[in-house]
């Protein structure tokens, strides 16, 4: 029931689509909201504090300078150029010849790539197992195509471990998930918020289930260059008979560290892309052209320098292997304990063994974690974001005890997160 | 070397569609298209294509079909067109963008905006805040009242993106949606993906005395107020129109506004060209009569505003009660547009508000320069023997193609006269068109099957090339 003031109420019936029902509150909202109020040291951001690397910037401003025909209308489904260039370096990773025209979709930003597969391919009724814990727009995305969500965490396998490495699936319980209305489920790997990069032999177990019962699998891989410790990122849709069944989606905002540019991608096969295309056509149209023609550069000169040195997928995990490190290490000398990231942005830390004396009434009635991040920003002027809002209802409790921190930003954001932490250890 | 390429991926494309209607494995899949689409489904070029399957393919089951709700809506009158336009050697006056630059400044906004590091990332969802608030007090002038840039404005991935929230907001499963005919393609099939029930009421010829402009043509008083009943969610109007060129006058908007206000609907009005105005014509916004602020969204388009279709940024701006929801389905669609892009246009309206009024300002400097093509337009095609209707407003222009009386029975293709035409004059004239009968429901083709489209907004050298191929035309 949408509260409307009386003055207002200029129809007498339902103005707003059922659609948005249940979808409209944004979690994120007030956290950033409260960030900014206390002018916290922000690493509740999922985005870079620092710039995109020179020759993506560069890149940007030659397509600016490129000509009447870069702010013009490009081709419907993704520029020419970035298409060629996201087939053929994806063609060389993954061993299997991906057809520019056919199977790329570029989106605005992976954001839209995610809306136009659960638009084009989940029905009302349709299951969508979504593993947990997960980033929340899966589940308003599936709510409102009409889909059903079915929830399966994975948990630590040991306890008061400290690496993503040990939040698994169990087998049996996510067997159990798949009924004949489950139409996908949908993975994240690097995963946000945990850092989990989920192992060949774990992605051979889901897709064992995806070829079982007849599912699709939308693998959000979002993060996909950003894994440490010689872990290696790989994809489930090159695994045996899972390129016909999965939508792989990719990001250019992430890949480039340039998240305001939303260029997004799905690499899929055809029959798969031909539904998304028509959901796209009917939505956006198209992309903007210049982010288009700068994100294929930067492809063009990664696909050249891939492997080596100079390769931004090799320095920039390399700079925040770093920024991990040093960021867990201020959260120990706290008493936080953190869960070390295989890959990813982010890193949870169990906040469960400092005891904390929240004295805020207004906040009495929501989960532990919410509790803490709120105290945290406004007594400390550290802003983190809560674990909990990435899990459903049912599960939400268990996983009250964990917040989110976002490591990649500048040295000055961490070194001055390490300044309250420390001050905080200090004054314990 | 990237236009061959740019050929190759359209002409592409335009395979896909129509090789999926003939090949598809998914016997079911089809059938149910063939029941359930309109008459849009069918609008494609009959390109010959002999791409096959592979066999993975081949092996699809039918639960990896698509979601009913995309049932019909594959086709595509741009997909199809705009692939056999890309030869470099038409003339393309067809798809609807500039071949003119835009203005430096906006160019040159966006590479300082994505020279400041903060710019290169996310910025607020609804909108990025230069970029509301200098729309609020843009549209805060016109429309003469205080518009609150954050709950009242809406900035989306192009006028496209608003019509999309906007439907996706507010229209529900057996809604009734008013649409006017001719209107631009897009309308029908995102009132049906929202489960709508769209409604056409064409715009009509008026008889008697005709002006040889998009005046000539109004919409039947009685016949409107028919289209209303209880279960009408909606009225979608488009001033100035594509394709016709038509601004709606304020006693056609007031006739409208009262219908809305009596049967209680809302209005989507888009108003992309709200600037390309020609002169002794005037643009109204059907928002601020009274009654409507509180049930009307009306559209806006950076790419149209500046001439950068390429930027893709739009806006809808309405009473918060309705911008909310249009809001809700971008927080679970995009989440947030372009940020240098926002900057940019955010300068460019800085820039023009300042001048409005003045001849600096875009707002005027380019309906001056476009009304210049558009009369040079109409006398190239009445000299080749054409019928132009004059634009009051807009980059296109109709052109009736009656008088010239050509003769297409050598097509075999089961298509409304204007594709015929349309396919013939790009084959064997190298100047391409798009035909109108795309913007317009069954019953009425047989009103607009001899219009072709347009588009003028085209540097002169495009406007020489066409000029030559219409003086020769009598010639071939």
């Amino acid at each position: 029931m949408i509260n409307v003031p009386l003055l207002q109420i200029i129809m007498s019936r339902r103005i707003h689509a059922r659609r948005t029902e249940g979808v409209d509150k944004n979690v994120w909202n007030e956290f950033t909201q409260l960030a900014a109020d206390y002018k916290a040291v922000n690493l509740g951001h999922g985005f870079p504090d620092f710039s995109p690397p020179k020759f993506v910037q560069e890149a940007f401003c030659d397509a600016v300078n490129g000509g009447a025909q870069m702010h013009q209308y490009t081709r419907v489904f993704g520029h020419p150029r970035l298409v060629q260039s996201l087939a053929t370096f994806f063609s060389r990773v993954t061993g299997h010849e991906i057809d520019p025209l056919e199977d790329v979709l570029v989106t605005v930003g992976a954001y839209q790539a995610l809306f136009c597969a659960f638009q084009a391919l989940i029905d009302e009724g349709d299951e969508v197992i979504i593993v947990e814990p997960y980033f929340n727009c899966y589940q308003t995305m599936v709510k409102m195509v009409g889909g059903k969500e079915v929830y399966v965490p994975l948990r630590p396998k040991v306890e008061e471990s400290q690496s993503s490495a040990v939040w698994t699936l169990s087998a049996e319980e996510l067997a159990s998930k798949f009924t004949p209305r489950t139409k996908a489920i949908v993975i994240n790997t690097p995963n946000n918020p945990l850092g989990k990069v989920y192992k060949t032999e774990e992605l051979q177990m889901i897709a064992d289930l995806c070829i079982k019962h007849d599912v699709l699998c939308i693998s959000d891989e979002v993060y996909e260059w950003l894994t440490y410790d010689g872990n290696k990122h790989v994809k489930i849709a090159s695994l045996p008979s899972m390129w016909e069944r999965t939508i792989t989606i990719g990001s250019g905002g992430k890949t480039f560290s340039a998240t305001g540019w939303k260029v997004g991608w799905v690499i899929s096969s055809g029959h798969i892309i031909k539904h998304m295309k028509t959901i796209f056509k009917n939505s956006v149209y198209h992309c903007p052209t210049a982010a288009q023609e700068a994100v294929a550069c930067a492809f063009e000169r990664e696909y050249k320098l891939f492997g080596s040195p100079e390769s931004y997928f090799q320095q920039l995990p390399a700079m925040l292997h770093h920024r991990r490190r040093k960021l867990a290490s201020c959260l120990q000398s706290v008493g936080l304990q953190p869960i070390m990231p295989e890959g990813g942005y982010f890193m949870i830390a169990d906040i469960s063994s400092v005891k904390v004396d929240f004295n805020d009434d207004s906040t009495k009635d929501e989960s532990y974690d919410c509790r803490f991040v709120k105290w945290l920003t406004k007594e400390k002027g550290l802003a983190t974001i809560p674990v909990s809002i990435f899990y459903s209802p049912e599960h939400r409790k268990e996983f009250d005890k964990y917040v989110r921190f976002c490591f990649v930003k500048e040295e000055a954001t961490l070194d001055a997160a390490e300044q309250i932490l420390r001050k905080w250890s200090q004054g314990k | 070397m990237k236009s061959c390429r740019l050929d190759q991926a359209n002409a592409k494309d335009g395979c896909v569609d129509r090789s999926r209607l003939l090949k598809s494995t998914d016997k079911m899949s089809v059938a149910r298209h063939v029941l359930k689409c309109s008459r849009f489904a069918f609008h494609s070029t009959t390109l010959n294509c002999s791409r096959s399957f592979s066999t993975s393919q081949c092996k699809m089951t039918s639960r990896h079909k698509n979601s009913k709700r995309i049932e019909g809506l594959d086709k595509n009158v741009w997909v199809a067109f705009t692939s056999v336009a890309a030869d470099p050697s038409i003339v393309n006056l067809g798809q609807g963008f500039p071949d003119i630059p835009p203005p430096s400044y906006v160019k040159e906004a966006l590479a300082e905006a994505s020279s400041v590091d903060r710019m290169n990332q996310y910025t607020r969802g609804f909108g990025h805040p230069s970029l509301v608030k200098a729309l609020s007090q843009v549209y805060g002038k016109v429309c003469g009242r205080q518009i609150d840039p954050f709950k009242e404005i809406l900035v989306t991935v192009g006028g496209y993106g608003s019509l999309f929230s906007t439907m996706q907001g507010l229209v529900d499963e057996g809604d009734e949606v008013i649409i006017i005919e001719p209107f631009f393609d897009c309308y029908v099939p995102m009132v049906r993906m929202a489960g709508g029930k769209p409604v056409l009421i064409p715009l009509r010829l008026k008889s008697g005395n005709k002006t040889g402009t998009s005046a000539d043509w109004f919409l039947d008083p009685e016949e409107l107020s028919s289209k209303f009943n209880s279960k009408t969610k909606a009225i979608i109007i488009n001033t100035p129109n594509n394709p016709i060129g038509k601004i709606f006058s304020r006693d056609e908007l007031q006739m409208i506004a009262d219908l809305c206000i009596k049967h209680d609907t809302l209005c989507f009005s888009d108003e992309v060209y709200e600037w390309l105005i020609y002169r002794g014509h005037q643009h109204v916004k059907i928002a601020t009569l009274p009654g409507m602020w509180d049930r009307t969204i009306t559209i806006g388009s950076a790419g149209k505003t500046f001439s950068v279709t390429g930027w893709k940024l739009g806006w809808s701006v309405g009473p918060e009660h309705l911008i909310k929801h249009l809001q809700t389905v971008m927080q679970n669609t995009m989440y947030t547009c372009p940020t240098p892009l926002q900057e940019a246009v955010a300068q460019g309206f800085q820039r023009n508000l300042e001048l409005m009024g003045q001849p600096e300002c875009y707002f005027s400097s380019l309906p001056e320069e476009l009304e210049l093509k558009r009369d040079r337009m109409a006398a190239i095609l009445q000299e080749a023997g054409m019928t132009p209707v004059i634009p009051e407003g807009g980059y296109f222009m109709l052109v009736d193609i009656t008088s010239l009386n050509q003769d297409l029975s050598h097509m075999e293709e089961d298509e409304a006269y204007d594709y015929k035409f349309v396919k013939w004059m790009i084959k064997e004239k190298k100047l391409a068109a798009i035909p109108v009968t795309a913007f317009v429901g069954e019953e009425s083709k047989k009103h607009f099957e001899k219009y072709i489209r347009l588009c003028f907004i085209k540097q002169d050298s495009t406007l020489d090339a066409a000029e030559a191929i219409l003086k020769n035309w009598r010639k071939v």
